[in-house]
This record gives C-alpha cells, sequence and structure tokens, in this order.
C-alpha cells in the first residue's frame, strides 16, 4: 500500500504530460504560462499565511490547549474519552503539523494498536486542518464574511472526534 | 468572523500565557511563527508553481473537461450554479480528485485556482453559496488510503498499520456528510428567505 501512495504522483504527472503531448498540447510552453500564474497566487496568500501562523504558534506556545483540556477534564471523563484526546481534537482544526506530532506521541506512548492509539490515528486521518483551509482560501478570494463556513466545517469536526471514538469501539480491537 | 477568530486566539494566548507564566516562549513564539509562515510559503512556490503548470496542460489538453463529466453527477448536484460552466467545474474536479488521491500539495493550489475563478463570477465580500460548500468540502478529509499514517503507525510498530482503514472512511465519511449537509441547510434556509438568520449579515 505504501509504493502505491508513493506512485500515485509521479502517475499522475504522467498521464497529464503524455494525455497533452498526444493531444498536440505545446506541453511546456503551457506549463510555464500556468506556473507564471503561482508565483502571483504564493505571494497573494503570504500575508495571510503570517497572519494565521503566528497566531497558531501563538496558542500553542501559550499553553492554551493544556488549560483548555485541564478544564474540561470532568467533561472528557463523563463522556469516557480517554483524556489523551481532548488535545489532539482541539489541535487537529488549527494545526496540522502540530496534530501530527502529537499523534506520534500518542502512538509511542500508547502502542498504535491500542484504543487510545487507534482513535488517535482514526481522529487525525478523518479530517483537514480547518482553519488553515478557511483562511487560506477565502483570503486569496478576498472575502470578508465567512456566513456559515465556520459552523458547518466546525459541525465537521465534531463529527469527526465523536465517530472516530465510536468506530474503534464498534469494530474492536485490529491485533 | 475571520477578525472575531484571529482577535480570539491571540488575546487567549496571550492570557493563557500570563496565567501559566509563559511569557518567555510566547514571545518566542510571535516572530517565529510568522518566519514558519514564510518558510512554508516559499515551499509552497514550488508546489503552485509546478500545479498550476499541470494544471493548465490538463484544461487545455480536454482531461479536466472528461474529469468534469465522469465527477458531474456529484458535483452538478453538489454545486448547481456551476452546472453550464465547465471551467470551474474541471477546477473544482481537479481539486476534488487530488484530495480524494491525498495529494495535499496539489489540492491547495487546484483549490485556490477554483477559488479565483468562482470569485470571478461572484465579486465582492459575500463569498456564493458554491465557493462556501468547496471550502467546508476542502476543510473535511476525502483521502482514499491515508499514506502517512500508515507509514506513522508501521514506523511504531503496529501489526496491522492500515488495520483502521474502515473506522477512518466511516469516520471521515460521516464527517463531510454532516458538514455538506450543514450548508445545504443553510442555503435552503436562505433560498426560502427565512434567512435573515446570523450567516447572512
Amino acid at each position: 500500500m505504501e509504493q502505491l501512495g508513493a506512485a500515485a504522483l509521479p502517475l499522475i504527472v504522467g498521464a497529464i504530460v503524455l494525455f497533452g503531448f498526444f493531444r498536440d498540447v505545446d506541453v511546456f510552453d503551457v506549463f510555464l504560462e500556468g506556473a507564471k500564474e503561482g508565483i502571483a497566487s504564493s505571494l497573494h496568500i503570504l500575508p495571510t499565511l503570517i497572519g494565521l501562523i503566528m497566531a497558531v504558534s501563538m496558542v500553542r506556545a501559550s499553553g492554551l490547549l493544556d488549560l483548555l483540556c485541564g478544564l474540561a477534564e470532568p467533561l472528557t471523563r463523563g463522556l469516557g474519552l480517554s483524556p489523551e484526546i481532548l488535545p489532539l481534537a482541539l489541535l487537529r482544526p488549527i494545526s496540522g503539523s502540530g496534530a501530527s506530532a502529537y499523534t506520534l506521541s500518542l502512538l509511542e506512548r500508547f502502542g498504535p494498536d491500542s484504543p487510545t492509539g487507534q482513535i488517535a490515528s482514526v481522529l487525525a486521518s478523518s479530517t483537514e486542518t480547518t482553519f488553515y483551509a478557511v483562511t487560506v482560501y477565502f483570503g486569496a478570494c478576498q472575502c470578508k464574511k465567512l456566513r456559515y463556513t465556520v459552523p458547518a466545517a466546525l459541525l465537521g469536526d465534531i463529527t469527526a472526534v465523536v465517530l472516530s471514538v465510536l468506530t474503534v469501539n464498534w469494530f474492536g480491537s485490529v491485533s | 468572523m475571520i477578525n472575531a477568530i484571529w482577535f480570539g486566539m491571540i488575546a487567549l494566548s496571550l492570557v493563557s500565557a500570563l496565567a501559566q507564566g509563559r511569557m518567555p516562549e510566547l514571545s518566542a513564539a510571535v516572530l517565529e511563527g510568522a518566519a514558519d509562515a514564510v518558510k512554508l510559503s516559499i515551499s509552497l512556490l514550488g508546489s503552485m508553481c509546478a500545479w498550476l503548470g499541470f494544471l493548465r496542460i490538463a484544461e487545455k489538453s480536454g482531461l479536466t473537461g472528461l474529469l468534469a463529466r465522469a465527477f458531474s453527477p456529484v458535483i452538478d448536484r453538489l454545486f448547481p450554479d456551476y452546472r453550464e460552466d465547465p471551467e470551474i467545474k474541471g477546477k473544482l474536479c481537479m481539486n476534488i480528485s487530488a484530495n480524494l488521491l491525498g495529494l495535499g500539495n496539489a489540492a491547495t493550489p487546484l483549490g485556490l485556482s477554483a477559488m479565483e475563478a468562482m470569485a470571478q463570477k461572484h465579486p465582492g465580500p459575500v463569498p456564493s453559496r458554491g465557493m462556501i460548500l468547496f471550502v467546508v468540502i476542502n476543510t473535511a478529509s476525502l483521502q482514499l488510503l491515508p499514506v502517512n499514517m500508515g507509514a506513522m503507525r508501521a514506523a511504531c510498530g503496529s501489526t496491522a498499520p492500515f488495520g483502521i482503514l474502515p473506522q477512518i472512511w466511516l469516520t471521515s465519511l460521516c464527517s463531510l456528510t454532516a458538514a455538506v449537509l450543514f450548508c445545504k441547510l443553510a442555503e435552503s434556509r436562505r433560498a426560502l428567505g427565512e434567512g435573515r438568520g446570523p450567516w447572512n449579515s
């Protein structure tokens, strides 16, 4: 399966270029045309990225997540959620790399096939970095009003937290 | 909204760092965060240019058109406003395919290109329903094979690195469905004229 994953990118690039070549597209010239737009797009989203990543790194350094988890501990205990999952649930929507690092630490501490390890694996793979997608995509098109974007995306994130715990309990142990 | 979220993140960090005596860490994080963003966008610059180049080849050769036709049953239902717009449909399909295949580096440039095309049809500070739905779909995971997670689990000694695939599929599917349904409900409330709710201002 890992080989398959590694092959995906070259196969797709190959398919696009081959298809273009046999359809008589001047592949390199057309590639350059598109690539030129990439420079402007990258510069265009840079201020958004700076604002977003700065705020996320402040949240992480300030210990805010630990504080929130401490406050919410009675609640998570009541729901039968292991206390280590909550920080991941809070981190996942705001920081992709942070969530990855935290998941890795959980897998090392509890073992990847333990219930906590499985829930962490499922949760980390079932959603994307919500705030990154929202700020970068809307930043690129100068939209100021988000309307119902954030509630909809957060509903998806909350569903993923609940379902990751439920599915791991339903399907039982994998080993 | 985005102003409130950004302000909230910074204000809460400040309060939390004060309460826990973590001001030195916070102070380092401010400019480190800004520097990280520049590093990220430099590495993004390469994939941005490469993928927008490939996208242009795929568009010119008619490959995105074929893809759009294949995805039509789903795309037309989700994004009825772009049914007659092959260019936007093609870009939407390219982004969704990249997400399905787990090509995260490709999904952002292709997605931005789709957003820009949709914004051209709907200028101004208020996004269209299609733009909102598209962003919401990109906040959910569509990846069919979470290769990185499998590799991470294998590296930690898992006996079944991909043994949790059914759980991941079911969880992602429910999460995506919940988010899309929320959007569709919010859209129809607005269409019925009852939408004097919080999301229209």
